[in-house]
């Protein structure tokens, strides 16, 4: 035996070797599904931790030698104040692109309800200052980490588009996956089309559109942006424009994107450190008729039929069995009290855009009175909840809009909520 | 054990012929962690390059070639492609067990031919560009599960490029040779 394993010494080290590392593979594969990067966390750092201040050093000096060239000797101030423009302009874009797609959404939203929607609100710049070396790995390195406040699946962004999200967070180091690579995933949208997708990687770098049926219509130019789905990246930031639409596998589009950030050529990105989640409010400015405010108000009058009323997103028929509450102008500044009746009312897709402390229930400390409600209320939604709710409000209970001059200790009523589209806006003291 | 003595292969240089080398200590750790850096920075500057070149890879080449020990060479290449993995976003051992296999075949070979003259290297090193290549889709293939896709022609091209690149680098790296 001993003469075998000294005749064949080198081939049993390889063996040997290749075996211990297949199980450290197999191992890595098991844990994570073949992502386990943050179980592998302290034996990357050590090489991470070899490599990037080399690379923070390179950067820093060619920073330093092209800036001392370009502010001082080329043209003095020129070079920052276009800094500052630039940025200004990147900020402004963004804005632009949250304004233009929150007004194509109002538009939505006078039938959608419930509907959360996210801003960005803080970002960190960073600079890149590696990568993996390997087209099978996508990945960039920046130069802010843990310490500047980052987070894994962070969002990160230029002007022009997104970039991929936080792998990895070291102390002053982090790891980004770039959308290219195929081991990520971005919930994405069309612009026009609004057909929702899912963005991945490929082996060869190319990023694909997929999930959306062969018989749909795509044309090739269509801007893509961020659908919101992953809740990585807020809702309509863009990601590139269709490139190429072919037949896929399984009666889906073969969509190629081509991305709208310069994903081969990145020096500064935006990483995306808070986001600010807030209830979507629909125009406030759309008339209501005297009419309708009159007709809501006199408690006579029944509602409209459920076959007019909208569905709200994700509503299950069902799960309201009627709300019974105190008008909001006896509960403000109380408690909001509901009869026993409110079991299983708690109307998780709450139309009014209301706080799911139950439906129709005014949140503590509203302002509002039924009658303000009312009469905000346009008349074709003032049944655009689940249609179960509809139903609830029978005859019996039609005092659901009492007069603005209810008593404080009126008694309970089953009032519907207030539709999204005649939320109040949020101003800080609104309740959502 | 006198057979284990005759069992000597029979190499097409002699051992006379056959010069071992080593390195300093810096060297060693130096030159494979600087080849690790450039591999991931250029690419900022120059994104294909990740594409084509595989500088840890011609590294380990070079050091198994001119230790001519397979021990010496798979641990080398072991070592290298390891901290490759690590700066990656993969399972750790793919890079490991590719260059395992070519600093063990690399430093096998060096044992037997003499590997010293550019023509040599270069077909070297495109053989085992292409064996590299082939272990890595493997593993990835079978055992993580990597959707990669085999191509016969950028294989090649790409093979070509590192041996192009590897005959300059290694009378680059001769320099700090020390004879045994």
């Amino acid at each position: 035996m001993d003469i075998l394993i000294g005749r064949y010494r080198n081939l049993v080290i390889l063996v040997g070797v290749l075996f211990l590392q297949v199980l450290g593979l197999a191992t890595q594969v098991k844990r994570a599904g073949g992502n386990d990067a943050e179980h592998t966390r302290l034996i990357r750092i050590w090489v991470v931790g070899a490599i990037t201040p080399f690379e923070r050093g390179v950067m820093w000096i060619e920073n330093g030698a092209g800036g001392l060239f370009h502010n001082y000797i080329y043209l003095r101030g020129v070079r920052a104040e276009n800094r500052e423009l630039k940025a200004q302009i990147e900020q402004m874009r963004l804005e632009q692109v949250r304004l233009s797609e929150d007004a194509a959404q109002a538009r939505r939203l006078q039938t959608l309800l419930a509907f959360k929607e996210q801003f960005i609100s803080r970002t960190v710049a960073a600079q890149v200052i590696g990568s993996s070396g390997s087209d099978l790995s996508r990945v960039l390195y920046i130069d802010k980490g843990e310490n500047a406040g980052i987070k894994r699946d962070m969002a990160v962004m230029t002007a022009d588009g997104i970039v991929g999200k936080v792998l990895v967070v070291y102390p002053s180091v982090s790891q980004i996956l770039v959308i290219n690579d195929q081991s990520s995933g971005v919930g994405a949208m069309l612009e026009k089309t609004r057909l929702q997708g899912v963005l991945r990687g490929s082996a060869s770098g190319e990023i694909m559109l997929e999930r959306v049926m062969s018989d749909e219509q795509v044309p090739v130019g269509e801007t893509v942006l961020t659908s919101g789905g992953d809740q990585i990246f807020p809702k309509g930031l863009p990601v590139g424009t269709v490139a190429k639409v072919g037949n896929g596998k399984d009666l889906f589009l073969n969509i190629t994107v081509k991305p709208a950030a310069d994903l081969s050529k990145l020096e500064e990105v935006l990483v995306l450190v808070e986001k600010q989640e807030k209830q979507a409010t629909a125009d406030d400015s759309k008339s209501t008729r005297a009419s309708d405010i009159l007709a809501q108000r006199l408690p006579s009058v029944p509602e409209k039929p459920a076959a007019s009323a909208v569905l709200a997103p994700g509503t299950t028929s069902g799960s309201t069995t009627g709300v019974a509450a105190k008008p909001a102008a006896a509960n403000a500044g109380s408690k909001p009290v509901a009869t026993p009746n409110t079991a299983g009312a708690q109307a998780p897709k709450n139309p009014a855009g209301t706080p799911s402390s139950g439906a129709g229930l005014k949140p503590e400390g509203s302002k509002s009175t039924p009658a303000n409600t009312s009469a905000n209320r346009p008349p074709n939604q003032s049944l655009s909840q689940s249609p179960r709710s509809s139903v609830n409000q029978s005859p019996s209970t039609a005092p659901s809009t009492a007069p603005s001059t209810a008593p404080a200790t009126a008694p309970k009523v089953v009032k519907p909520s207030v539709p999204a589209s005649t939320a109040p806006p949020d101003d800080g003291t609104s309740p959502h | 054990m006198g057979r284990v003595l005759t069992s000597v292969p029979i190499t097409y240089t002699s051992g006379e012929q056959v010069e071992v080398y080593r390195f300093s200590f810096p060297v060693t750790v130096g030159v494979p962690l600087l080849a690790l850096f450039v591999q991931a920075f250029i690419p900022l500057r120059f994104p294909r390059f990740a594409v084509y070149f595989d500088l840890p890879l011609l590294v380990t080449i070079f050091f198994a070639m001119a230790r001519r020990s397979p021990i010496s060479g798979l641990l080398t290449g072991a070592m290298i492609g390891l901290a490759q993995d690590m700066l990656g976003h993969n399972p750790i051992g793919l890079y490991g067990i590719a260059k395992t296999v070519v600093g063990y075949g690399a430093s096998s070979l060096g044992v037997k031919l003499d590997v010293e003259n550019a023509g040599a290297r270069f077909l070297v090193t495109l053989g085992f560009y292409l064996v590299h290549a082939a272990v890595y889709f493997t593993v990835a293939h079978a055992l993580v599960n990597l959707t990669l896709t085999w191509s016969w022609p950028y294989g090649i091209l790409a093979g070509m490029a590192n041996a192009f690149v590897g005959v300059g680098l290694y009378f680059l790296l001769d320099k700090f040779k020390q004879r045994t």
